[in-house]
């Protein structure tokens, strides 16, 4: 286990919806509740800032009849479950090789330039937290940066540092291609989107 | 197993037949042919995530790990080919790449797997020039030291956890590089096996805390011997160097204890060198005084030689050899005393047949049994392997497991609690409980009587009722007796066995007399644990620990421990199991029978053996303790009582799993253990 994470005395339990709870459990036979475990932590970590207090893990494990230790395994085995607090604003950027190739280091440099976080690092107003990860599988319009739900696509160093400045200053951005692309159509060396006809 | 068909299988060139079901690795075994491997144990479920155990199978194109590949007709295996051995060496570099170089700092060198078999099929050398990886250690309680950079992920500890132990508090965070085994937010392990964690572990990840940097596995004497903290006689195996007892680890025996012991087995040895009676004492002027054997002697002659044979008790104590238990027994006879309490705690049973007082079943019949009730027993605490095996068939084969009990005890398996009130019993036996008909269905019912009910005063009328719910249901036949009282205490039948002839003394009567002023006189042999008012008597206390006993002696004479001296101890199913001496006990003190004899020459009653062996003759002449078979299950007991049931409510009593015997409250690792629990 990592280091301890936050004082679970004085935890209060995030609000869940026994409604949606029941509708993930339902899915799964009675005497195999424990299937249900990957797709309630998701929805708990939703609800409980992006990531999985203790105590949650503890609720969830409570939920299936589960020992603690056997969801902390199943928490702890998967990327996408955050066992440490994170900012408002997930950036997943990532750095398999298309993206790679097709300049995920700037994208990386213009995070840091811009809000000076480095993989796993959160900004001081818990506003961003970086994290490199694997092939998000959307290659063909790399490089990607995925913000919370969102893909933010064809991205270099400068409509990286835009698309940060904006979101800090609470302006509405677009998901998707931040250069008009609708879908992965391809355009020439200036920019220019050929759509074939 | 009989109507599974065999099938047949060759290995390296050996054509065997095993039976459908087995996998590869156990067809080899069963050849003869060793196959290394780390993750494999075969009391555990099967992992497959070490690879050590590869061997090649023909028309298969890569390597096959032999621990999970089922076992089928015509299989040719080769155990020794060149891809074999290609592979180990791949497996074995790989476990190696993470793993520290430390074996002359590590407690496991010596006796450690992973450094055997790196010598016999390993590269040698590695090809890895990068950092070793290092992980934090962990706190798994006052037992197990961590080192857990030098894990191999090979999760036997966690399986062990989860099935045979129960705790389920062990597991495998993360993944990939970043695996590391660990307690649920680091919290000790609380089980009562939590020991035998450190034997299953291959490597020197998990090692004994008490035992740390204390000796190596090829400077000790190891003595094969029994345990004596509990009524099981868990089968071990003492290690000791320069006269001191250094660790004790578990013998494999399949009826008994399997490949386990229990924490208190294993750890309480520090409380051998504490707190030792090591000369003989008198009382003069309220103050202990140290004496030769002769002037203690001569205090106890002209003492008894004063006393009526009404005023004076014998009590043996809780962890006595039968060779004791029968010299005392001889002595009081050559004195005309008849005054013997088989046990110090208030425990009714009727003592006429022995299957009255026995563990009918066999702790082997756990396995087979279908349907098991619990009255008044909390095995977890009492004998922490029998609920091992319990769980065992809990877990495989759904044992239906109820309970009666003051309360509802966490037992590590789920159960059916029925209550506190034993009157029930009288409703299953009419057939109006809905257990009844788990009774019906069971082809081998089994009840287990703990001492909740034995020290109740409706004691016998539960043993009573019980056996007539199991004559009703099919409890008793030529292939079953399901009828079990479960004892606490090492020596309690063998005390039994031998002084039920000789006399009925029992806790009530004795209890009686103290309330009458009539006892003046106490012998102890070795009893600490007696719920009396003894402090007005003449007490002599023969034991091996300045406890309860030895505060209110007016002579003590030292004995020995369980370690130092060479005794026979009946367990609760009636086996007799030899004890070996280990080390020799400190000082002046003597083994228990010698002092015996020595007090009776000098009584002028001379007990007419003169060593081990012709005492073990006299002894053996009734034929009763010998008389041990596993496979033959005695006839129904017999009970006569009025069954009453003046008294119901079972009551509670506060057990402390780590301390219930001198040596273990004298040992610092029970302390702390008990604080963990606290």
């Amino acid at each position: 286990m990592k280091k301890k994470q936050l004082k679970t005395d004085n935890y209060k339990l995030c609000n869940i919806d026994q409604v949606k709870v029941d509708e993930i459990l339902d899915k799964y036979p009675s005497n195999r509740k424990a299937s249900a475990v990957i797709p309630l932590l998701h929805y708990v970590q939703k609800k409980s800032n992006g990531w999985l207090p203790v105590p949650e893990i503890e609720r969830v494990a409570e939920m299936l009849d589960m020992p603690y230790m056997k969801v902390y395994e199943v928490a702890s085995f998967y990327t996408m479950f955050n066992l440490k607090p994170i900012g408002k604003k997930l950036l997943q950027l990532c750095h398999t090789t298309p993206c790679w190739l097709r300049g995920s280091d700037q994208i990386e440099k213009s995070i840091f330039d811009t809000l000076k976080i480095k993989d796993g690092e959160t900004t001081p107003d818990n506003m961003f937290t970086l994290m490199k990860v694997e092939c998000l599988g959307a290659c063909v319009n790399a490089p990607i940066l995925q913000i919370n739900d969102d893909y933010y696509e064809d991205l270099d160093y400068k409509s990286t540092k835009q698309l940060l400045n904006k979101i800090k200053t609470k302006k509405n951005i677009k998901p998707g291609s931040v250069i008009g692309r609708k879908s992965s159509e391809p355009y020439d060396k200036n920019g220019n989107i050929n759509v074939t006809k | 197993m009989d109507e599974l068909r065999n099938i047949n299988i060759k290995i390296d060139g050996i054509e065997i037949s095993v039976p459908q079901g087995s996998t590869v690795l156990q067809a080899c075994e069963a050849a003869g042919v060793e196959i290394p491997r780390f993750c494999y144990h075969e009391k555990l479920s099967v992992a497959g995530n070490c690879r050590m155990c590869l061997v090649e199978m023909e028309r298969a194109p890569k390597p096959i790990a032999s621990c999970a590949m089922p076992a089928s007709e015509g299989m040719v295996i080769k155990t020794s080919s060149e891809m074999v051995d290609k592979a180990r060496k791949g497996v074995m570099e790989f476990l190696l790449i993470n793993h520290p170089l430390d074996c002359p700092i590590c407690d496991q060198g010596g006796e450690c797997d992973l450094q055997d078999q790196a010598l016999y099929f390993g590269k040698g050398e590695t090809r890895f020039e990068n950092s070793k990886r290092a992980v934090s250690d962990k706190n798994m309680g006052p037992l197990i030291k961590t080192t857990m950079t030098r894990c191999i992920h090979c999760t036997r500890c966690v399986r062990f956890a989860n099935e045979v132990a129960g705790v389920e508090d062990l597991g495998a965070t993360g993944r990939g590089e970043n695996v590391e085994i660990s307690t649920y937010l680091e919290k000790a392990v609380t089980s009562e096996l939590s020991g035998n964690l450190v034997d299953l572990c291959p490597v020197g990840a998990l090692t004994s805390k008490p035992y740390q940097f204390v000796a190596r596995p090829w400077e000790l004497t190891k003595t094969e011997s029994v345990d004596v903290m509990d009524a099981i006689g868990s089968n071990i195996r003492i290690d000791s160097r320069d006269g001191k007892v250094l660790r004790i680890l578990p013998k494999n025996n399949e009826s008994i204890n399997e490949e386990w012991i229990s924490d208190k087995s294993r750890y309480a040895i520090d409380g051998l060198s504490k707190q030792r009676l090591d000369t003989p004492f008198i009382k003069i002027k309220n103050k202990l005084q140290k004496v030769s054997w002769d002037e203690a002697f001569e205090v106890i002659n002209s003492k008894i030689s004063k006393i009526s044979s009404e005023n004076c008790v014998g009590v043996v104590g809780n962890q006595v050899e039968n060779e004791a238990i029968f010299a005392f027994k001889e002595l009081f006879k050559k004195l005309n005393l008849n005054k013997i309490l088989p046990f110090q705690k208030k425990l009714i049973f009727s003592n006429e047949n022995r299957s009255n007082y026995l563990f009918n079943s066999k702790i082997k019949g756990l396995d087979k049994c279908d349907y098991l009730l619990l009255i008044g027993a909390n095995p977890r605490v009492d004998s922490a392997i029998l609920n091992a095996r319990i769980r065992k068939n809990y877990i495989h084969r759904d044992l239906k497991i109820s309970s009666i009990s003051s309360q509802h005890f966490d037992l590590k398996f789920n159960y059916d609690y029925l209550g506190s009130d034993v009157k029930i019993l009288n409703l299953i036996l009419e057939g109006k409980n809905k257990i009844s008909n788990d009774f019906k269905k069971a082809n081998f019912p089994m009840i287990i009587i703990g001492d909740e009910v034995l020290q109740n005063d409706c004691s016998l009328d539960v043993q009573k009722v019980s056996i007539s719910i199991l004559k009703k249901f099919g409890g008793f036949n030529k292939k079953w007796n399901g009828f079990n009282i479960l004892h606490n205490y090492a020596s309690t039948v063998g005390a039994i066995d031998i002084l039920s002839e000789y006399s009925d003394y029992n806790h009530s009567a004795l209890k009686n007399d103290i309330n009458n002023n009539l006892i003046k006189f106490v012998y102890l042999l070795n009893a600490d644990d007696f719920d009396f008012d003894i402090s007005s008597c003449f007490v002599i206390y023969q034991g091996h620990h300045g406890d309860k006993g030895a505060q209110l002696a007016d002579v003590i004479l030292p004995g020995a421990a369980y370690t130092e001296k060479d005794g026979s101890y009946t367990n609760l199913e009636g086996r007799l199991q030899y004890a070996q001496r280990a080390t020799f006990p400190p000082g002046d003190a003597k083994e228990d029978w010698t002092i015996l004899r020595a007090l009776s020459e000098k009584l002028g009653k001379k007990l007419d053996f003169d060593n081990l062996l012709q005492l073990r003759e006299k002894m053996f002449n009734s034929k009763k303790m010998l008389k041990f078979d596993e496979n033959i299950y005695s006839s129904e007991p017999k009970i006569i009582t009025k069954s009453d049931f003046k008294s119901s409510k079972l009551n509670y009593e506060n057990k402390n799993f780590f301390m219930t015997c001198p040596i273990s409250r004298c040992s610092s690792t029970m302390a702390e253990c008990s604080q963990v629990k606290d």
